[in-house]
């Protein structure tokens, strides 16, 4: 009950920050209408709307840590994590609080992107709910990042990594945009050691049914997502103990 | 049984001594002003009593129970106003004062009569669905100390509750924190002269973490021989701190 308390009040700080909207619904979703759009014109098998949108459903999750990280350290710098901490409210209770109201909000990410694709074309398939389903982990990996910066960076510094830095990254890295074997060497080596590119083919997997593909790129995200998540929490109680 | 018993609190960052053997005690319903220039160790006393950080050696009892040993105890005894603002600014005041009867657990009914009651004491009924962002550094301050009363608690920590604010916001703070005097035992920081001799039934002056004096603002001026409250933390600070 103290838990999702705070994970209401959390919900209700992010939703009502119009950047959230902003980034986290309009910008996948212009992207999506005007990559299709140069598809329809030149038509280039990377930007065909199955392969294109699960990449940008991944790509709009990688806003998902801004929001993760500004919550938290615009409440550190307020001192009412400091407040806080001295309520009965337990370090699981704010993990748990930071990490659960942004699950649903990935998910409905995901969903009306998917829900945008199906506009644009896309096949409608029980495979659009596996890819949805396949995107937790996903969502889980920016979490524990928002967590993990927001635990020791603050606002201003937030806006920058997470911001510009961690969305780039993403885009560069994860085979959205251009196909990472025209680049090869160390680029395409140093993409396939993130989780990012994973991410992307690991939705695309699931949404074109090639599902032996699944459990390689899966892997990665998980090892990645469970790897960050325990560092989030030692960030998190690392910067609790030294309130 | 003293509201606040503290026996040779120390903490220590690195080489650096914050709170240096701190020997102090409180009375129930008393408020106790803890004065000091920057450094002084003011803030930290409050978040070593208030179990935000773990003492280097010593300890203290609040009500009986140890920051040390039983810190889930002596924060279900206490509450904190913290130096900055410590409100969540998306939300409204109401939100804000919900927010705190959720993490304390309070039924539906106690928290609506919770918020009924300390909108009367602090005079929030005009800014109660207005967003704590948007709202003025004084009337942040002033949800600030509801959101602290909201646990009912028997010790109340205010740490620079005045910082920043204009005469008048600040005589409406000091009209609040003496509606609590002989209620809620207060443990205040400030940097004000004039706020710890108004409101305090004691001063307790610190420097480099050292305890110097503890004492009514009257017995502080007799022992500087003065009447000026200002000139006599200086004299104290300079010859009994040197």
């Amino acid at each position: 009950m103290r838990m999702l308390t705070f994970a209401g009040r959390n919900a209700k700080e992010i939703l009502r920050d119009p950047l959230t909207l902003l980034f986290g619904l309009g910008f996948p979703l212009i992207l999506l209408l005007l990559l299709s759009a140069i598809q329809a014109n030149i038509p280039v098998s990377l930007f065909e709307i199955q392969s294109l949108a699960p990449g940008i459903t991944v790509f709009g999750l990688s806003f998902i840590t801004l929001f993760s990280a500004t919550v938290l350290a615009k409440d550190r710098s307020s001192s009412l994590l400091q407040r806080l901490y001295t309520t009965p409210l337990t370090p699981v209770d704010f993990i748990l609080g930071y990490t659960l109201p942004i699950l649903p909000m990935a998910l409905a990410q995901t969903a009306l992107c998917y829900a945008a694709a199906l506009l644009l074309g896309l096949d409608l398939t029980v495979n659009i709910l596996l890819a949805v389903l396949l995107n937790l982990p996903v969502s889980l990996l920016f979490i524990s990042l928002g967590l993990l910066f927001g635990s020791i960076l603050n606002e201003k510094q937030v806006g920058g990594i997470c911001g510009a830095l961690l969305t780039n990254l993403t885009a560069w890295l994860s085979g959205i945009w251009f196909d990472l074997e025209l680049v090869g060497g160390v680029f395409q080596r140093m993409a396939h050691a993130l989780p990012f590119y994973h991410a992307v083919e690991l939705a695309r997997a699931a949404l074109t049914g090639q599902y032996g593909e699944i459990l390689p790129h899966l892997w990665w995200v998980a090892g990645y997502a469970i790897v960050c998540t325990a560092a989030a929490i030692l960030l998190f109680l690392r910067q609790m103990r030294r309130q | 049984m003293y509201a606040i018993d503290i026996q040779g609190l120390t903490k220590r960052y690195g080489n650096i001594l914050a709170v240096d053997h701190l020997t102090l005690r409180a009375e129930e319903g008393e408020l106790l002003s803890l004065l000091g220039v920057n450094g002084a160790g003011k803030t930290t006393t409050v978040k070593l009593l208030s179990c935000l950080t773990r003492p280097t050696e010593g300890d203290a009892y609040l009500l009986g129970k140890s920051i040390r040993h039983n810190p889930s105890a002596v924060k279900s005894l206490i509450a904190v106003s913290p130096q900055e603002t410590a409100v969540a600014f998306g939300l409204t005041a109401k939100e804000n004062l919900e927010l705190i009867c959720g993490v304390h657990g309070f039924s539906r009914s106690k928290r609506d009569r919770k918020i009924t009651e300390l909108t009367e004491l602090l005079g929030l009924e005009h800014i109660l669905n207005r967003k704590a962002g948007k709202l003025s550094g004084g009337w942040q301050r002033r949800l600030s100390i509801a959101m602290a009363l909201v646990s009912e608690p028997k010790i109340l920590f205010l740490d620079e509750p005045t910082l920043g604010l204009d005469v008048l916001a600040r005589s409406d703070l000091w009209d609040i924190v003496r509606a609590l005097k002989g209620k809620v035992t207060v443990i205040l920081t400030t940097h004000y002269m004039e706020e710890a001799e108004a409101l305090s039934d004691r001063v307790a002056i610190m420097r480099d973490g050292r305890l110097l004096v503890c004492d009514t603002p009257q017995g502080i001026k007799a022992a500087a021989g003065t009447d000026d409250f200002e000139q006599a933390f200086i004299r104290t600070v300079k010859e009994v701190g040197a």
